[in-house]
């Protein structure tokens, strides 16, 4: 078991999870971050530019039995970069973790068929 | 009259000797400061309404048109709608109010300065195209949004309006006593709905729409807008007498009487029809009872109020569900509360007019003036205004399409507009939704 998690760009959530349902992975959790990468953006603040330290990211995190580790990945690939192909900076990470356990707390099942 | 022997207060003389009401002059001054807490009324009630990435981008709708509908209506838009009829009547034209610049000492009839008559009727003007904006939420460009509502203003709300409201007016004269529309069903409610209905079949549903569930943001923001929305409606409609009497009482009452009903009738199906009384259902009964009474409220007593709200919220939540069988996107249900509570108010307030009013008809027209006869006329006003605002919301859009991009582009929508259009966002950290 693996626990993935990426760190992606806000406006790219609803591409991320309409390819990651198409993919038929549909159990995530999904939450909002700030963080501080390669990437620089610029906001506007009554007529002034400013650049933020800490930019706000989605993190999306899933838990997956190894036969699904490359589908998901490929998945957040294709759909996470800005421009479909090349990417820009900023696009975000993937991270994969060993996932010790896994317990569904309803029943207490352990393990890869609690996933 | 009361009001000054209460008061004490002198007699004012203007320049031309018409006596200034001033007992008059300061409800219209109150009623046109309450008719401008409905615009960022609105905004809150439709921006808690979209999802966080679009909340500001929703406000901005409201807000620019505070802005674009003010200039146009100074410059343009009073004189198009209370000149004296030019082309045929299509509008109206008056060189004096041309920016304003010949009222600048005139008082009305009714006491009241033409200044503030001019800017209480331009609230209306402003709040209108404001509507719109809920049938298309979340979807459009900034730039393109601002033309459309500068070109419907001036080509749909100022003719409409004259018709309905100038003392030339065609709707105005129709008839034994004219269309009833005291305060704005025709006008507003179902000219921005239907425009409204136009444009979001012209433009197309959000991304996802219908099989993508699209959460309101924060619906205490609009509870916090429908409540400011009912408070200024009492300028909305108690106004709309140009005075401070019999009249304004008699409005603001049925208006108290049709929000409560509507919003009591709404829980109730609700709750029969899904099992639950929601808050956001509520608020939709509240504006769908407050539209229905808009045109009504001169004419009709507290309990035909009473039946018209329950009537609007009935009419509005069915067609909430047949849109969603048809699977359009209103998104906000401009249509189904504006359009469809214009609708119902402007017909159904025929079974309840005040027995006075049909007696000084039947004077006027010179003999008897029954219900019958009232409804053709209020049909005929309804059909007139579902005809002209559709039509001309069409070709509008249509050819401001041609132009400048009217939906926004997938990776606009998907980013949302505060980010896409305004570089801004309206929150913090929260979850996104």
């Amino acid at each position: 078991m693996k626990l993935i998690t990426a760190i992606i760009r806000e406006v790219q959530l609803d591409r991320v999870r309409e390819a990651l349902i198409h993919a038929e992975i549909t159990r995530i959790t999904v939450s909002r971050v700030s963080g501080h990468g390669q990437q620089r953006i610029e906001e506007m603040y009554r007529g002034q530019r400013i650049v933020p330290d800490l930019i706000p990211k989605i993190k999306i995190e899933i838990a997956v039995n190894e036969a699904f580790v490359d589908i998901t990945v490929d998945t957040i690939l294709k759909s996470a970069k800005t421009n479909g192909k090349e990417g820009y900076v900023g696009d975000g990470k993937i991270f994969i973790t060993p996932l010790e356990e896994c317990i569904r707390i309803r029943t207490g099942e352990r393990g890869g068929s609690a996933i | 009259m009361l009001v000054f022997i209460f008061m004490g207060v002198t007699i004012t003389f203007a320049s031309d000797g018409t006596k200034i009401d001033t007992g008059a002059t300061a409800w219209m001054l109150t009623s046109t400061a309450l008719v401008l807490l409905m615009i960022p009324g609105l905004a809150m009630f439709y921006g808690g309404l979209v999802r966080s990435k679009n909340v500001l981008g929703t406000i901005m709708h409201s807000f620019v048109a505070m802005g674009i509908i003010s200039v146009l209506w100074v410059a343009v838009g009073y004189s198009m709608s209370f000149g004296k009829n030019v082309l045929g009547g299509i509008f109206g034209w008056n060189s004096d109010y041309f920016f304003l610049k010949g009222i600048d000492t005139n008082i009305l009839e009714a006491g009241v300065p033409e200044y503030v008559f001019s800017m209480f009727q331009g609230k209306f003007a402003i709040i209108t195209p404001a509507l719109i904006a809920g049938a298309f939420a979340e979807r459009v460009t900034f730039k393109a949004y601002c033309i459309f509502i500068a070109l419907w203003s001036l080509l749909v709300y100022n003719p409409l309006c004259h018709w309905v409201w100038a003392s030339d007016g065609f709707l105005y004269n129709l008839g034994a006593r004219g269309a009833i529309d005291f305060a704005g069903g025709t006008v507003v409610h179902i000219s921005a709905g239907v425009s409204g209905l136009v444009a979001a079949l012209f433009l197309g549903s959000r991304r996802g729409y219908p099989y993508q569930v699209i959460r309101p943001n924060n619906l205490v923001i609009t509870m916090l807008g429908a409540g400011l929305l009912w408070v200024g409606w009492f300028g909305f409609n108690a106004g709309s007498s140009i005075s401070s009497g019999l009249s304004t009482a008699q409005a603001l009452t049925a208006t108290q009487v049709a929000a409560a009903s509507g919003a009591l009738a709404w829980i109730i199906i609700e709750s029969s029809h899904q099992g639950k009384a929601t808050v956001l259902g509520f608020a939709s009964g509240i504006l769908a009872g407050l539209v229905a009474v808009t045109p009504a409220a001169g004419v009709v007593q507290p309990y035909g109020a009473m039946i018209l709200g329950v009537l609007a919220s009935v009419a509005c939540y069915m067609a909430i569900q047949v849109k969603n069988r048809l699977g359009y996107d209103d998104s906000l249900d401009a249509f189904g509360i504006h359009g469809i509570g214009g609708i119902t108010g402007a017909i159904f307030l025929i079974f309840f007019i005040r027995r006075s009013w049909m007696v000084e008809a039947g004077t006027a027209h010179g003999g008897s003036w029954t219900i019958l006869n009232q409804l053709g006329v209020q049909a005929l006003a309804v059909v007139i205004a579902i005809a002209f605002a559709a039509l001309m919301t069409f070709v509008i859009i249509y050819f401001l399409n041609k132009v400048v991009k009217f939906k926004a582009s997938e990776a606009d929508e998907m980013a949302g507009l505060d980010r896409s259009y305004h570089g801004e966002r309206g929150y913090g950290m929260l979850n996104p939704s």
